[in-house]
Parts: C-alpha cells; sequence; structure tokens
C-alpha cells in the first residue's frame, strides 16, 4: 500500500510530466475533488489495517476448530458466524486480508520486474530481436493470466509461495506490453538521440534517461495491477489449486461454503463480500490514480 | 492488404510456435516420471524401458517436441492416464463446445447491453445516467465473478428457485432447456465484460459525437436516434471489436471459474481436474487451445479492420 | 466573379430570415451580442469578422445546432412563416433541418461520414427527406452530382469521402445540402481548406446553383474582398456585435465603421487571406467593454464607446454601429 500512497503525493511526479502538461496552479486537493476515491482508499486503508494488525483485531484464532460452534448464523458470539468446522469467520476474514494482500502486492512486485526487464528489452532492441521478444510477449499474452498461472501451479505444486510466483509470472506479459510502449515514447523524444549523438554510453543512457521516464508509468501500473492479482489469486485458492486449507484465505473459504449455500449462505457470503469490496476500491481507486497521473490520458483529454 | 494481411499471418504463426514450445515445456517441467505414472505401482525394469522408448522419451529434446507437435496438429494428443480416454476426443469433443456455448452467450450479453449502456451514457454526457452507468461498469469490470456466480445461486436459485444452478444441456439437443441452463452462467461471466463495453463505447461514443460529420448529418435532417445508432455506432465498431478481441482472454479464464461454480463440463473444469490429478498432458492440452483460440481470434480481429473501416481498405 | 455580384436582386417585402436581437451567452461569456440582420429572398449575405466573431455561432443556432444546455440563447430568429427558430422543438426541427434550410460545413472531409458511401449519404437523404423510391432517388443523386460537376458521378456514387479530393468532397457537401432544393443555404467558410484555385470554383459553383433555384444564401467568411465579389451584401461581425451592415460593393469601396476600414486595409495591402490586425487582439470574453466591444482597438474611439453601446443606426442603404464612423468618401 506504501506504493499507493506514494503515487499520490504530487511531488513524485517527475519533470518530463510537468513540463508537458503545462500545470496551471495547484487544483483543489485530490481527496475533495474524488470523493469515491476517498473513501475507496480509506476501506483500502482499513483492509491493509486488519492485514497488518490481524492478531491484535481477530476475535478468534482463525484456525481453531469448535465442534460446539459449528455453522453458526451471523450475530451473537460470533459476529460473521462460523464455518462447517465451527471457524470464526470473522477472524478468518481479517487474517485473510493478510494473505490477500500479501500475495496481491509481491506478486505485482514480481510481475513489475519482470515486465520492466522485458518491456525495456523489447523496447531498446531493434531488428529482428525486437521482432522476437515482440513475439514472445505476444505469445505470454495469448494465454489468460489465470491460465498461465494454472499452468505454473501444474508445475510447481500448491502453496503460498507458488501462489505468489504462479501470479506474478502471469502478470510479466501485461507489464511488459507497457513499459515497452513507455520506452517508445521516450525513446522517440529528443534528448535521448541527442544523448547518442553526445556518444554516451548506452547502459547510462538506459540508467539516466529511459529508467526514470519508465519508473513513474510502472507505479501507476502496480497500483491498478494489485486488484488484479489479488483476483487470479483468489480464484486459483477458489478453485482448489491455490494456497491449501486451513490457510485462511477467502478465495478458499467461498469454495468452501459453496456447497452449504443453500442452508449456511454466510460461508461464501462474508468472504466473498470482503473480497468483492477490497476489489472494488482497489478498482476505484486505480481508476483515479491513473486518470490523474497517466500522462496519456491527460493528453487525449 | 494481402502483404499486410501474410505479415499478420506470419506473426500469428510464429506466437502459435512459442506457445507450442511453451506447452511442450510445460511437460517436460512437470514432476514426476510420466512413465512411472502410467505404470503403477509394480514393475520390473523391462516394461519401463519399453514403454519409455514407446513414448519417445529416449530421444533427444527436440526431435521429441517435433514429434510431439506433429501428433499434435494431426489431433493425436494422447490418452489421459486416469481416465485412459483420447485427450482430443475429451478436450475437443467434451470440453470444448460447453466452454464455447457459454462464451458465445455470455458475449452475446455482453454487447447487447454494454453497448446500449455505453450508448447512453456518451448521449448523457455528464448526467446522473453517465454517472450510474459509470458505477455499474466499474463494480461490474471489479467485482469477482466466481463470487457473482455464487450470489446468483443464492438469490436465484435457493432464494426463488427461478433458475438452474447446476450443469449444462447442450441447446444443440434441447435448446429451451440448454438455454434456460445458461441464463445464471451467463450472467455471471459477462458482468465483467459488459463494464468493459461499457467504457469503451463511452470513451470512443464521446469522440466520435464531437465529430463535423455527426453535426453534419444533424443538419442533413436526420432524427437524432439514427445519428447516434447509424452514423456514431457505425464509427465505434473498431475499439468496441478489438476490447472484444483483446479481452477474450478475460473471457476465458472467466469461464473457467464459472463453470466451476455452476458444475458445467467444460474446458475449466476439465484443466482444474487435470492440475489436481496431475494429468500434465491434459494440462498442456488445455493451455495450448485457450491459446490458439485466443491467438485466432485476434487475427480475426486484425483481419477484419478493413471491413470495418472503409479507410483502412487498398485504394 | 465580378460579374456575379453585379445583378442586385430586388429585396422584398417581407424577408425570408430576420434574426433580431440575438444573444447567444456559453457560461459567463456572450459570445453573440445582440445581432440583428435580416435576409430577403433570393438575396446573398456575407458575414465578415475575425475568427471568434461568431459568425460560425450564427449559423450554427440557425440550424439549431446548439443545444439548449451548451448555451443560453435570447432574441428572435425568425424563418418565414416561423416565428422563432429557437424556440422549435425537435419535431418542429425536422420538418426544417436539411429540407427548408441546409448547411454546407467548412471541411467536407471531416463532415462526410467515414463509413458511409458519397451514394449512400446522399441517397438516404433523398429518400428519407423526400420519399423517393430506391431507383429514383439513385437517379436523382446522379443528376445531382452532376450538377454540381462531377465527372463520372456513377463511379462517385460507390466511392468513399477519402478517396476524393478535398474540392471533390465538397462539391459533394454542396449536392447533399442542395439536394432538398431548401430556401435557405448556410454556408460555413466552404472554401477555407481548399487550394486557392478551387475556392473560386467553389464559390461560383455554390452561387449559380442557388440563384438556378431561387434560394437565399448566408456565407460565412473572413477575407472582405471574397464576400464583396460574391454576396449582395455584407455584415461585419467583431466579437459577437454586428459593426456594420450594407451592400457589398459600398462597403468595400467606402467602409465607414472604423472596424471595417482596418479589415479592408488588412487583405487589400497585405493582400492575405488570414486576418492579423496590425494592433493587438480582441479582448477575451471575461473583460469585454460594456460599449462598444471595437473600443479598445478603435483609433476613433470616443470617452462614451467603452461604456455605451453604440446602436446600429441606419445611414442611407447602410447600417452603422459607431458614434464616430469615417467620413463618407
Amino acid at each position: 500500500m506504501a506504493v499507493t500512497d506514494m503515487s499520490l503525493d504530487p511531488s513524485v511526479v517527475p519533470a518530463e510530466n510537468t513540463k508537458n502538461a503545462a500545470r496551471k496552479p495547484r487544483r483543489r486537493s485530490v481527496f475533495l475533488r474524488r470523493p469515491f476515491f476517498s473513501l475507496a482508499l480509506l476501506v483500502a486503508l482499513g483492509f491493509v489495517l486488519c492485514a497488518v494488525f490481524a492478531p491484535f483485531i481477530a476475535p478468534y484464532d482463525p484456525t481453531a476448530q469448535s465442534i460446539e460452534a459449528m455453522m453458526q448464523p451471523p450475530g451473537g458470539e460470533h459476529l460473521l458466524g462460523t464455518d462447517s468446522f465451527g471457524k470464526d469467520i470473522l477472524s478468518r476474514i481479517i487474517f485473510g486480508a493478510r494473505y490477500a494482500l500479501t500475495i496481491g502486492i509481491v506478486a505485482v512486485l514480481i510481475g513489475a520486474g519482470g515486465g520492466l526487464v522485458l518491456g525495456v528489452a523489447a523496447g531498446l532492441s531493434a531488428g529482428w530481436l525486437e521482432w522476437a521478444l515482440m513475439r514472445l510477449i505476444d505469445s505470454i499474452l495469448a494465454l489468460p493470466s489465470l491460465i498461465l498461472a494454472i499452468a505454473v501451479i501444474a508445475i510447481l505444486g500448491q502453496g503460498v509461495d507458488k501462489v505468489i510466483l504462479a501470479v506474478g509470472i502471469s502478470l510479466i506479459g501485461p507489464f511488459s506490453r507497457t513499459v515497452r510502449s513507455d520506452v517508445l515514447q521516450v525513446k522517440a523524444q529528443l534528448f535521448i538521440e541527442a544523448a547518442h549523438l553526445m556518444s554516451i554510453p548506452r547502459l547510462t543512457v538506459i540508467r539516466r534517461h529511459i529508467l526514470p521516464n519508465v519508473f513513474f508509468p510502472l507505479l501507476v501500473q502496480i497500483t491498478v495491477r494489485i486488484s488484479e492479482a489479488i483476483l487470479v489469486s483468489s480464484s486459483l485458492s477458489f478453485l482448489g489449486i491455490g494456497v491449501s486449507p486451513p490457510t485462511p484465505d477467502w478465495g478458499l473459504m467461498i469454495a468452501e461454503g459453496r456447497g452449504f449455500v443453500s442452508f449456511a449462505p454466510w460461508m461464501s457470503g462474508m468472504p466473498g463480500m470482503a473480497l468483492a469490496i477490497l476489489l472494488v476500491a482497489l478498482a476505484i481507486v486505480g481508476d483515479a490514480v491513473r486518470e490523474e497521473f497517466d500522462p496519456k490520458l491527460k493528453r487525449a483529454q | 492488404m494481402l502483404a499486410q494481411a501474410a505479415g499478420k499471418i506470419a506473426q500469428t504463426l510464429v506466437v502459435l510456435l512459442i506457445v507450442s514450445i511453451a506447452s511442450f515445456s510445460l511437460l517436460k517441467l512437470a514432476p514426476g516420471d510420466p512413465v512411472l505414472l502410467m505404470l503403477g505401482s509394480e514393475f520390473d525394469q523391462a516394461s519401463y524401458d519399453s514403454l519409455n522408448k514407446a513414448l519417445g522419451l529416449d530421444q533427444p529434446v527436440v526431435v521429441q517436441y517435433l514429434e510431439w507437435l506433429g501428433s499434435f496438429v494431426t489431433g493425436d494428443w494422447g490418452i489421459s492416464y486416469v481416465g485412459r480416454a483420447d485427450i482430443f476426443n475429451l478436450v475437443v469433443r467434451e470440453a470444448l463446445p460447453v466452454t464455447l456455448t457459454l462464451t458465445a452467450c455470455s458475449l452475446g450479453l455482453a454487447i447487447l447491453i454494454g453497448v446500449p449502456v455505453g450508448v447512453l451514457s456518451a448521449v448523457k454526457k455528464d448526467t446522473i445516467w453517465d454517472a450510474a452507468a459509470a458505477v455499474f461498469a466499474l463494480t461490474g469490470t471489479a467485482f469477482p465473478s466466481f463470487f457473482l456466480g455464487i450470489l446468483l445461486i443464492w438469490i436465484m436459485g435457493v432464494q426463488f428457485g427461478a433458475f438452474p444452478v447446476m450443469g449444462f444441456v447442450p441447446p444443440w439437443e434441447d435448446f429451451w432447456a440448454g438455454l434456460y441452463h445458461l441464463v445464471l452462467p451467463s450472467i455471471t461471466l459477462s458482468t465483467f465484460f459488459i463494464g468493459m463495453i461499457v467504457r469503451v463505447t463511452r470513451a470512443a461514443l464521446v469522440e466520435v459525437l464531437d465529430q463535423p460529420y455527426i453535426t453534419a448529418a444533424k443538419a442533413r435532417g436526420e432524427p437524432g436516434w439514427r445519428v447516434v445508432w447509424v452514423h456514431g455506432v457505425r464509427n465505434i465498431m473498431m475499439p468496441i471489436v478489438t476490447v472484444i478481441g483483446l479481452q477474450l482472454g478475460g473471457i476465458l479464464q472467466g469461464a473457467v471459474l464459472t463453470e466451476t461454480v455452476f458444475s458445467m463440463p467444460g474446458i475449466g473444469q476439465m484443466l482444474t481436474n487435470a492440475v489436481l490429478g496431475r494429468e500434465y498432458m491434459l494440462v498442456q492440452a488445455g493451455v495450448m487451445l485457450t491459446a490458439v483460440l485466443f491467438i485466432l481470434v485476434n487475427l480475426l480481429v486484425d483481419l477484419s479492420y478493413p471491413f470495418l473501416d472503409p479507410r483502412l481498405r487498398p485504394r | 466573379m465580378t460579374g456575379v455580384s453585379s445583378d442586385v436582386v430586388r429585396v422584398d417585402a417581407a424577408p425570408l430570415l430576420a434574426i433580431d436581437g440575438l444573444t447567444l451567452e456559453r457560461g459567463q461569456s456572450r459570445i453573440l451580442d445582440g445581432v440583428s440582420l435580416t435576409l430577403g429572398r433570393g438575396e446573398t449575405l456575407a458575414l465578415v469578422g475575425e475568427s471568434g466573431a461568431g459568425k460560425s455561432t450564427i449559423a450554427f443556432a440557425l440550424m439549431g445546432l446548439i443545444g439548449r444546455t451548451e448555451a443560453r440563447i435570447a432574441g428572435k430568429m425568425r424563418f418565414d412563416e416561423v416565428d422563432d427558430l429557437a424556440s422549435l422543438n425537435e419535431r418542429g426541427w425536422s420538418r426544417l433541418r436539411g429540407r427548408r434550410i441546409a448547411m454546407v460545413f467548412q471541411d467536407a472531409g471531416a463532415a462526410l461520414d467515414p463509413c458511409y458511401t458519397v451514394g449512400g449519404q446522399l441517397v438516404s437523404v433523398l429518400r428519407r427527406q423526400l420519399g423517393l423510391g430506391k431507383r429514383e432517388a439513385r437517379e436523382r443523386a446522379l443528376a445531382l452530382l452532376e450538377g454540381v460537376g462531377i465527372n463520372d458521378p456513377e463511379a462517385r456514387l460507390s466511392a468513399y469521402p477519402h478517396e476524393l479530393s478535398g474540392g471533390m468532397q465538397q462539391r459533394i457537401m454542396v449536392a447533399i445540402a442542395l439536394a432538398c432544393n431548401p430556401e435557405l443555404l448556410l454556408a460555413d467558410e466552404p472554401t477555407s481548406a481548399l487550394d486557392v484555385t478551387i475556392q473560386a470554383q467553389i464559390i461560383r459553383l455554390i452561387l449559380t446553383e442557388i440563384r438556378a433555384r431561387g434560394a437565399s444564401c448566408v456565407f460565412v467568411l473572413h477575407d472582405l474582398a471574397l464576400a464583396s465579389q460574391s454576396c449582395d451584401r455584407i455584415v461585419v461581425l467583431y466579437a459577437g456585435q454586428v459593426m456594420e451592415a450594407g451592400p457589398s460593393r459600398g462597403i468595400l469601396e467606402n467602409p465607414r465603421h472604423p472596424y471595417t476600414r482596418l479589415l479592408k486595409s488588412c487583405v487589400l495591402e497585405i493582400g492575405t487571406t488570414t486576418l492579423d490586425p496590425p494592433e493587438g487582439g480582441v479582448p477575451s470574453y471575461d473583460d469585454m467593454p460594456a460599449g462598444c466591444r471595437f473600443a479598445t482597438r478603435c483609433p476613433n474611439a470616443l470617452q462614451r464607446c467603452v461604456a455605451e453601446r453604440p446602436p446600429l443606426a441606419p445611414e442611407g442603404e447602410r447600417l452603422i454601429a459607431c458614434f464616430n464612423p469615417e467620413p463618407r468618401s
């Protein structure tokens, strides 16, 4: 979540962006202009707090089973009810936030890292190498992220670390495509050509000029794609091939409650609502971040 | 234009080749020895060697790949270890039609709802309708489809008992029963897509409605609905078709989840079971098929551009 | 072209179009400020002024193409028996637009729908507006294309707009506008996107077709010389106000309003078609003077010009809105 906060700070905007936008004098705070965004950000931060302080907030041990308290409806001692093993759903949701956010953020960082390498390589290369790298990116993109993640899971097996890796790998394709287009844009600008003419070494040009200009859009992409990573990871768990029980993972909890929908709808419903609320909140935050900071969208306006 | 199309097709072939190499290496990277898996617990060295040889596993990797590719192209996708069934039959004849039917229904539903909502949003720009459509689209794209499916099962199936919540009836055998079974899965799968189409339609149409030819059409006395639907929507076909192609991956991965939620025997359910049962050849077939579908549809999208925009046609 | 302007048409007692005190406000900006003008049957009129003077806005208002949410419109636009165009609903407009009032746009390349053939767009107008059958409409379309000087109209019918040259596109625009024999044609800078040599052809084409049909025409132009050559009368606009109006020849030969004189000096001395006045620019709508809007740049400006709006007063055949006009020569 630190990533989100950073992207919102106007001082992080690199010089290139301020230059071409010919910024008007400081407008009203983004929080006032976008009330939905502020609300969504608060919700997302709430989830982060839950994740960080889970052991202090959760009323029960998320994996403790209890035969006496099986499938209790919400209310009373267990605020959001219990599941078929008598585990407290609220506690599991609170701990589940940990898994969702950790998996989401780490996986996105893996995807962004891989995408950065592949995207910069494809953007800077020329001739047949560029063509080959483009086809490589095309073929990664030909597989929807969930299918690719399923294939990786098939090789690696199940578990939290494997889910992170699988989701991370599945995000390399989309990241590399956007990084490449950003690199191409920077490359077309005159100061890069000038640097070449001054025979500044290639690697220095990449480090000094290309990377800083690619980095900021990449941060925007990261905020936008965290929700995708969370969705794919919980989908894997929902399919029963992600993390294994009794890990308090939302996707897993939804899957476990699926068979009990007719008489204990809260079993799937509560973790499902948690997932849906987090994803919608992240989508609103991501949209706002993109609209505020994406130079491509700005130019179109 | 022919040269352009040929270039596109060549690119597609290379992408298919890379995907096939990746699919092949999936089999090689998978843990466990397929020979051991097939033989079961009791065997001797001689039967191991003979099966190893029969499967061609004693050959160099490149030869193995080429042989695999040859048999894949000719429809010989191997035998499932567990079910002892022909994988090609299992995947293409049984699972694929289910997934394609579900995908087509959802796509149709998404276009039928998404385009009009997007048009309304663009025509009523900056009004309460526009805002409502934006909220609808954002929620639709962000909401986890598998949870939506369970919600629909609970509300429509359990509370009202209005729709069947499980299984698949082929519409080509019993059309109405098939359609009836497809209602909830199609809604589940299309929600994400509706949101996408609403956004693209709105963004593209807002731009098009500002064009002089729209004003000119009004000045010629064309009624408002005609200006929007005949001149406006005709001019945003390209972005809509493009987003359908690009988001086909999204809809295929949504199909995997939807099939699991509604217990439909499609590619998704088959893939999940294959991963759980360590049937790597089945996983491979599913992955390969999804990629081929995606690539071919996007090739079609690319090739359709000249039909959608006369300016892209050769003079 | 001088030959065309010499036969001055008699103005009817009851004009076809009478605009009275047309005012249009977009947000805080008053784009048009009390514009009044009349147009007789069979008459051609040019609205002349710099870009941003509100010429095109008048044309768009006359077509009902300015939405109620976009701008507030006050004043009256009487067209034939229709008392006020601004108060028409969509239904009322559908009987006028394209049928009795038609428009030729500035950039024909952008004003023709790129997704439909020329024939498709022309035929659909004929079929819908005149209720013609498929074959009749096609024959009529061919005749129209021939009429606007297009060779091989058969082949052009199935062409897409982007396959034609700019001049050809504008000819087709004219053909579409004339398809239903409108009583009033609005030509919004019909030639500014074209080569100079083709400009004259298009203007002449419009004038011939208009005269042949006995229709009236409002040209929006920024070139005073071109306007005086092609139209019977000229209305000079500055920042949404009428400065001077009258017969073309008189206005060009003896401009009385200081602004008209400035326009004339630009055209004749520098010989360019774009008007870049020597000093200063049009003030922004936020700090327009309450009186004459030209007062800030006017060489003849008096004290009262800034505060008090000079009325559009008749002087002979002309109308002049100035407290201190140039002397009659």
